[in-house]
């Protein structure tokens, strides 16, 4: 299989830099500086120091025995980025980030964030590497996820609650996009997910790649050979594809992308991309994408704040054109139930994001053998999804 | 209607050399209160003396655009507007006799939705000169560029304080005139300029013949004075937008609409040198 993304950033017809042209040259500095510290050992030493002593990696391979038995079917593994510092696998990439920015004298961050989680891991790495740090948050967001404002705020950041458009992750990566337009001299964007212009796409899906290469060893080592099938969540796609990209050339290995499908397909409330939207261009790059006829975005919606998004990265896109990898819708209502049997079977609470995951897992391993192997992407943890899932258990809409 | 032999906005910028003025350039969101007035604005911008009209595409993720415009896009997006009623409502202005030269200014996606060549067709038919598409920069426009001069429609180049390195290949691309970006940062007014953009605008001067126009933040007539001194004409673009917006109760009274309509011609008559 041929290296994606080529030097223009494109991944098949994918990917690209659609942005304005005040941004293109911050875009080129940013991608020279990391392809030259990619291969720093410094950098990379930096990195894994990080990652093993701040953040706890390497994450667990648990072998989710009673889930197993549950569905009767394939052999269940949780890989458990729900376990690292913040809770999330969105750390991984924030240290990456935050570490690029530094090397580069750029002493101030930003962000944008849907549940909280990217924004919660970099204003961590910002107070760890004494950046100032500005979280863009679209206003339905932070009602919706107050304690990780609060959390954010905690660790020093400022949070700016974004008014525009639909008020949630599409309008926070604008407007995060527009600050960055304005300060782009002085100011380094962390993006958090695998979206967005090249070189991001594809420094996300490097410095989340971490996920996927230890799962390799990890299941190596526990069943002596690699899975059937890997599962992960995808609203913007950087857990999915760090987990998927180390496993991409071993083709008996099926890669499963499950987004929302909020209140189902056919209605006019999900996140479904994949399943219902059609190439366009957002946010800087090619990839499907929710929108009209006539090329306006169209609201996403889904109970998690994560996946409620209307665009997808380009890698993904690629993926699904080329077969190598499939994406399926799962609706809030089996997002819940899933969140509710992990919780039960395994005693692990399950981020709304990852319980999407869960839920497809649902669907396909009791209809696969005992011996088959499936490992799935437990992206996070449910904290701070506890008060959204109670308001939406007890009657009303989440 | 089709574009004649020669494009509509190098006879006007032809025509404003040799009279030795500076292009008065509004920009208008189209749709914004609503298509039906749109076309009476555009007539009131004529009468106020502007060179040639940027209209402006409602989108519905404006990334390049402050808050200002964003709330244009919004109110005319609640209208229905489409980029194919934009450019239909260009070629009613033209039955109006309306015949400044008009440049469409819109985000890429609703042009690829719409087919690149079906979208130059339209355009062409309905006798608009230029495009500006602010978030197709040089690296992916090689294609829309190719089809729009067999099409006689002129791709107009943003240039960036930031573009620094890429300047010469941004111009060796250009086509009608060279749009400078003021200052870093959105659409929108501003109450000063560094002073740095001077020397940007007058490197960007010695390097092309094409006419050089500046935009974003120029809102009063001093703006356009200054400016008027470094380079070929000035886009106003937030500050008209935000004065249709403070008249939009005027605008929607039947009995206030004329009243209103020659309070923006007057707005932007004033800014005229």
């Amino acid at each position: 299989m041929k290296q994606v993304p080529d030097e223009h950033g494109r991944f098949g017809p994918f990917g690209g830099r659609y942005v304005p042209e005040t941004l293109m040259n911050a875009l080129m500095e940013l991608e020279q500086s990391y392809l030259t510290y990619k291969d720093d050992p410094a950098f990379q030493q930096d990195i894994a120091y990080l990652l093993k002593q701040y953040s706890g990696r390497e994450t667990p391979l648990y072998y989710a025995e009673r889930l197993t038995e549950h569905l009767g079917g394939a052999k269940v593994y949780l890989k458990r980025e729900d376990l690292n510092h913040t809770g999330a696998h969105k750390i991984n990439n924030a240290i990456g980030q935050g570490l690029l920015a530094k090397r580069m004298g750029k002493q101030k961050v930003i962000a944008e964030t849907g549940a909280g989680q990217h924004g919660v891991a970099t204003a961590t790495v910002a107070a760890l590497l004494g950046l100032e740090c500005k979280v863009f948050m679209g206003e339905e967001d932070t009602k919706r996820q107050q304690l990780n404002v609060f959390r954010m705020k905690l660790l020093g950041a400022e949070v700016v609650p974004v008014l525009s458009g639909t008020r949630t992750l599409k309008d926070a990566c604008n407007e995060a996009l527009r600050y960055w337009v304005s300060h782009v001299q002085d100011t380094f964007y962390i993006l958090g997910s695998a979206t967005g212009p090249h070189p991001y796409p594809m420094m996300v899906r490097n410095f989340q790649r971490i996920i996927g290469d230890e799962t390799r060893a990890q299941i190596l080592q526990a069943e002596g050979r690699l899975p059937e099938m890997l599962v992960a969540a995808v609203g913007g796609g950087s857990n999915a594809i760090g987990m998927f990209y180390p496993f991409i050339e071993d083709t008996d290995v099926q890669l499963v992308g499950v987004e929302a499908a909020g209140r189902g397909v056919d209605t006019e409330f999900h996140a479904a991309t994949m399943t219902k939207g059609t190439k366009g261009v957002f946010q800087g790059s090619m990839s499907y994408l929710l929108q009209d006829e006539f090329g306006q975005v169209q609201p996403a919606h889904s109970i998690s704040a994560g996946l409620d998004y209307p665009g997808i990265g380009p890698e993904h896109s690629y993926l699904k054109d080329i077969q190598r990898a499939r994406y399926y819708p799962i609706t809030d209502q089996e997002a819940l139930d899933a969140l509710q049997l992990l919780s039960r079977t395994e005693g692990i609470i399950p981020a709304l994001e990852s319980a999407h995951a869960v839920a497809q897992v649902v669907k396909l391993a009791p209809k696969m053998a005992a011996d088959d192997i499936i490992v799935i992407c437990l992206s996070g943890r449910g904290d701070k999804d506890v008060e959204s899932i109670m308001a939406y258990t007890e009657g009303g809409e989440a | 209607m089709s574009n004649q032999e020669i494009n509509g906005l190098d006879a006007a910028f032809a025509k404003l050399k040799a009279d030795g003025r500076t292009a008065l350039i509004p920009f208008i969101t189209v749709g914004d209160p609503d298509p039906e007035t749109t076309l009476d604005i555009l007539e009131a911008l004529e009468q106020a003396g502007a060179d040639v009209v940027e209209l402006g595409v409602p989108y519905s993720d404006p990334l390049a655009d402050g808050p200002v415009i964003q709330r244009a896009s919004e109110r005319a997006l609640r209208h229905g507007i489409t980029i194919a009623s934009c450019i239909r409502t260009a070629a009613q202005a033209r039955e109006r006799g309306i015949s400044l030269p008009f440049v469409l200014f819109t985000y890429y996606n609703p042009v690829l939705q719409m087919g690149i060549e079906g979208f130059l067709q339209e355009v062409n038919a309905a006798g608009i000169s230029g495009l500006i598409i602010p978030d197709l920069p040089f690296e992916e426009s090689e294609e829309m560029l190719a089809l729009a001069d067999a099409a006689n429609i002129k791709l107009i180049p943003l240039v960036a304080p930031t573009s620094s390195g890429r300047i010469s290949r941004i111009l060796d691309r250009a086509r009608g005139f060279i749009y400078c970006v003021s200052s870093l940062g959105v659409t929108g007014e501003r109450t000063s300029f560094h002073t740095d953009v001077d020397e940007f605008i007058a490197s960007v001067k010695a390097q092309t013949d094409l006419p050089v126009a500046v935009g974003f933040g120029i809102s009063s007539r001093e703006q356009v004075q200054r400016f008027a001194e470094l380079c070929d004409g000035a886009v106003v673009g937030s500050a008209i937008v935000r004065k249709i917006e403070d008249s939009i109760s005027l605008l929607e009274n039947r009995d206030t609409k004329s009243q209103a309509l020659l309070q923006i011609r007057d707005f932007v008559a004033q800014l005229k040198l």
